[in-house]
């Protein structure tokens, strides 16, 4: 049984077929690395496989159940989370808030209108115990606004590792860091356990390829190469995709 | 020192019959009170919600309208308030519904027309609003036995409803559901992400504005003994939404400030000038251009900037001047 | 049998005019992303302008021509100086919309006072001409036809012109459109002035039909609101088929359900918004 798998699956926008018949199956505790040039539609299949887009056709599975129709905001219930290229979090409130809302989203507390939120100690100590597995627990008083764009990178992690998924989805997390703040992100993905499954966008080659186990490489929508580290860098195609045609 | 501020503040405001000059300035206080309540209530979707509205002054006359209705039928006081606050929830539904269809400026324009919709109600069904002419209403309630008639009796009733209401907001704010509205506001995508139902909060932080938009219209009617359409012109909507924006959105003492603000620009221009509409426009494009964040935030600002200032340590982070906008 | 003829003919006209008005209000909303809440202002103005010009002793088209030209230049001293600065605001940009039509509101009423004034029909296009052995009131007849003119020419103007072009790129997709080299921002300016000019022109043109007074840009404006939500925004096609849609179902309203001839007007609206949220000829938002 796969972790997340992926048939078939489709995705057009006007004329441009920017998911094409895509397939993908990945094994529990894998790391699994999808590259490709820009264009290529990898953070689109991350919006597809998330439910943030509609697919035209194909089925996204996750430990064998079929969530194709399942709307968006259920997957994270069925443990699927995702984190985000360009930094999505909530700018106005502290390192210790923005996590916290993140474990609310699976708690039946969300739509209770009558407790205090901060006294909500067992949500708020658990909060602090992610912020402390991505390092910031030091920091979890600060308003987001005044941390530096690396640590703003692990908060956009720990906000996904704080709902336990199954499958965890990271769109570019070493973008834009400098050789430190990647070196401390790597640190932390490879100290991710194995019951969970690490599906990663990356650019950046050194690190991703240090990281990854299997390799799909997506071109214009498809999957043009697959295979693990060793096969698809000696791969004739991965050489002509990246060094122009 | 927050708890001793907030007990002064109690004092003053019960003992206004006493202090102010005469019952116009009580009747005004009353006004600002009950018009505060309708602008925590527009505040829950502008500020709170990020959802701007400019057909509040709708659900605020249909609460009026249909407790002027539901008392010259005959009925008590208890089921004018059930009355109106039940026709107000459903109205709410339903320009909820229909104004989430829009995204953004979408939904400004669907709320401008729903709140025109109720107008034109208003002004042409004349046989159930009676039109231009309006609808009075004869006495006040008398909960307990106590008499409203007088203008200080009013007022601590009316005191007493805005208590209830800042508290049930304080609470609301405080609130994961208040969170998840705030979430909603600031990154709907990702909350969607994190298992919210970004639509059904939106949908009920929408009834939740619409109750003490009701709350405030029924209390208008009981204070002014008479409703018309004018109450839900477009005029009036933009009141609303300049009393919210003008205080400060997303902070609670905001609409507050900006209630009163309002509320006494508009009594003391309009002693002094015919023209009422031609400031209130020009307030609003004033604000807007230049404050953008409201008095509240911008005064807030500016104190601690300024205490910042003054303390000979210099550990004190400076706020960047040109804030985050209440958007 | 004659009073459908005649109800038609009013919706027909109504209609003609509610085109100029919401081309106007239409393209702004869908190149600026700003629903002008002065619109109905700019109408208003437009007819009151005319009124002085022509008690000034200037004829009637010359009138409406100039009008329009001032308040074109009001809206786009507006669009410069106040919206330019709230670029990317939205929504501040429609309050500052809203605050000035309480301005020009109250502008227009200590100027010309409270009192509804009566524009004449000019007189060449007076009394009633027979057509297909029907008698219709001429001018109605004219401004049927100043409307189709105009939805040729602004149709003609955005599918043939380079000026055209731009506006359709702004609005497909205003970030490549700069990209590409538009002056997105002096784009803004002409199309605003553009639809203020149109707004006003149609003000003037309706003066002998709807006269003018105070409250006309608080009845205009919903109507053109109502055309854009059931037309879509952005598209010409679409305002001209809101707008007879429109100048339908307010004048069989009025006549035949006067009471509830507002629920009438805007239930199609609704229906609409609940079924096709981006209107009947708008494109899908992805």
């Amino acid at each position: 049984m796969s972790a997340l798998a992926v048939r078939g699956l489709e995705k057009r926008f006007g004329g441009l077929r920017v998911t094409a018949a895509v397939d993908l199956a990945v094994e529990p505790g894998e790391r699994r690395l999808i590259i490709g040039p820009n264009g290529a539609g990898k953070t689109t299949l991350f919006n597809l496989i998330i439910g943030e887009l509609r697919p035209d056709g194909g089925s996204i599975t996750l430990f064998d159940r079929d969530i194709t129709r399942v709307p968006s905001r259920r997957r994270i219930h069925l443990g699927i989370a995702r984190t985000y290229q360009i930094i999505t979090l909530f700018q106005g409130e502290t390192l210790l808030r923005n996590v916290t809302l993140s474990l609310l989203g699976l708690s039946r507390l969300r739509w209770n209108p009558f407790v205090r939120l901060a006294r909500q100690e067992a949500l708020v100590a658990r909060a602090r115990e992610t912020l402390a597995r991505v390092a910031l627990d030091h920091l979890a008083e600060r308003p987001l606004a005044q941390t530096s764009y690396g640590e703003r990178r692990r908060v956009e992690i720990a906000m996904a590792l704080a709902q336990n998924p199954r499958v965890l989805l990271l769109d570019e997390p070493f973008a834009g860091l400098s050789v430190d703040e990647r070196r401390d992100v790597l640190r932390l993905v490879t100290s991710i356990p194995r019951d969970v499954t690490i599906v990663m966008i990356e650019h950046d080659m050194d690190v991703a390829l240090d990281f990854a186990e299997r390799i799909t490489v997506l071109h214009f929508g498809q999957v043009v190469v697959e295979g693990d580290r060793g096969e698809v860098v000696a791969h004739p195609r991965t050489k002509e995709i990246y060094l122009g045609e | 020192m927050k708890r001793l501020a907030l007990a002064a503040a109690l004092v003053i405001l019960a003992a206004v019959p006493l202090w102010v000059g005469g019952t116009y300035y009580v009747n005004i206080a009353s006004q600002i009170l009950l018009f505060a309540i309708f602008a925590l209530g527009v505040n829950v979707l502008v500020g709170y919600a990020g959802l701007a509205s400019l057909g509040h002054a709708g659900l605020f006359g249909i609460a009026a309208y249909a407790g002027a209705r539901v008392m010259n039928d005959g009925h008590g006081h208890v089921a004018v308030a059930a009355g109106a606050l039940a026709v107000t929830l459903v109205a709410s539904a339903a320009f909820a519904v229909l104004a989430l269809r829009g995204t953004g400026l979408g939904f400004v324009m669907i709320t401008v027309a729903l709140g025109q919709i109720v107008w034109g109600v208003a002004y042409r069904w004349i046989s159930i609003t009676n039109g231009d002419n309006g609808i009075s209403i004869k006495g006040r309630p008398s909960p307990l036995g106590l008499s409203l008639a007088s203008p200080a009796a009013f007022y601590w009733a009316t005191l007493a409803v805005f208590l209830v209401a800042v508290a049930s907001m304080a609470i609301f704010v405080a609130s994961p559901f208040g969170a998840s509205v705030r979430g909603t506001r600031d990154q709907p995508r990702r909350m969607n992400a994190l298992g919210y139902h970004v639509w059904m909060i939106r949908f009920l932080a929408f009834l939740l504005s619409g109750f003490w938009s009701g709350v405030a219209g029924l209390l208008y009617l009981y204070y002014n003994q008479f409703v018309s359409p004018q109450v839900v012109a477009l005029t009036a909507s933009a009141e609303a939404l300049l009393m919210v924006i003008s205080g400060g959105t997303a902070t609670l003492l905001g609409p507050i400030v900006g209630s009163a603000l309002v509320i006494v620009m508009k009594n003391v221009v309009s002693a002094y000038i015919e023209r009422w509409n031609f400031v209130l426009g020009a307030i609003f494009v004033a604000i807007v251009v230049f404050m953008p964040e409201g008095l509240v935030p911008g005064t807030v600002r500016l104190a601690r900037w300024a205490m910042a200032a003054w303390r000979p340590r210099a550990a004190a982070p400076v706020p960047a001047p040109g804030g985050e906008g209440g958007r | 049998m004659s009073l459908w003829l005649v109800l038609a003919v009013n919706s027909i006209t109504l209609g003609g005019l509610l085109f100029l008005l919401s081309a106007g209000f239409s393209l702004i909303f869908g190149l600026m992303k700003i629903p002008n809440l002065t619109h109905g202002s700019f109408f208003m103005l437009g007819a009151y302008f005319a009124v002085s010009l022509i008690r000034w002793g200037l004829d009637f088209w010359t009138a409406a021509v100039v009008s329009g030209l001032a308040v074109a230049a009001f809206g786009g001293i507006v669009e410069r100086v106040i919206l330019r600065r709230l670029a990317g605001a939205e929504l501040a940009q429609v309050l500052v919309t809203l605050g000035l039509s309480f301005m020009v509101a109250d502008v227009c009423l200590m100027v010309w006072t409270g009192d509804p004034i009566q524009v004449d029909t000019p007189r060449a296009l007076r009394g009633s001409t027979s057509m297909l052995g029907v008698v219709f009131p001429t001018y109605r007849l004219a401004i049927s036809l100043i409307a189709v003119i105009f939805a040729a020419a602004l149709w003609a103007l955005l599918e043939r012109t380079r000026l055209g072009a731009m506006i359709r790129a702004g609005v497909d997709d205003p970030a490549m459109a700069r990209v590409v080299g538009i002056r997105v921002s002096r784009l803004f300016t002409i199309v605003f002035s553009l639809g203020a000019w149109l707004a006003g022109f149609a003000g003037v043109i309706g003066g002998p039909i709807l006269s003018v007074y105070p409250g006309l840009d608080q009845e205009m404006l919903p109507l053109a609101l109502v055309v854009v939500i059931l037309g879509g925004s952005g598209n010409l096609l679409g305002s001209l088929v809101g707008s007879f849609l429109v100048g339908f179902l307010y004048n069989f309203g009025q006549a035949m359900l006067p009471e509830l001839a507002y629920v009438v007007l805007f239930l199609p609206m609704l229906i609409v918004l609940v079924l096709r949220p981006q209107g009947l000829f708008g494109r899908q938002a992805a």
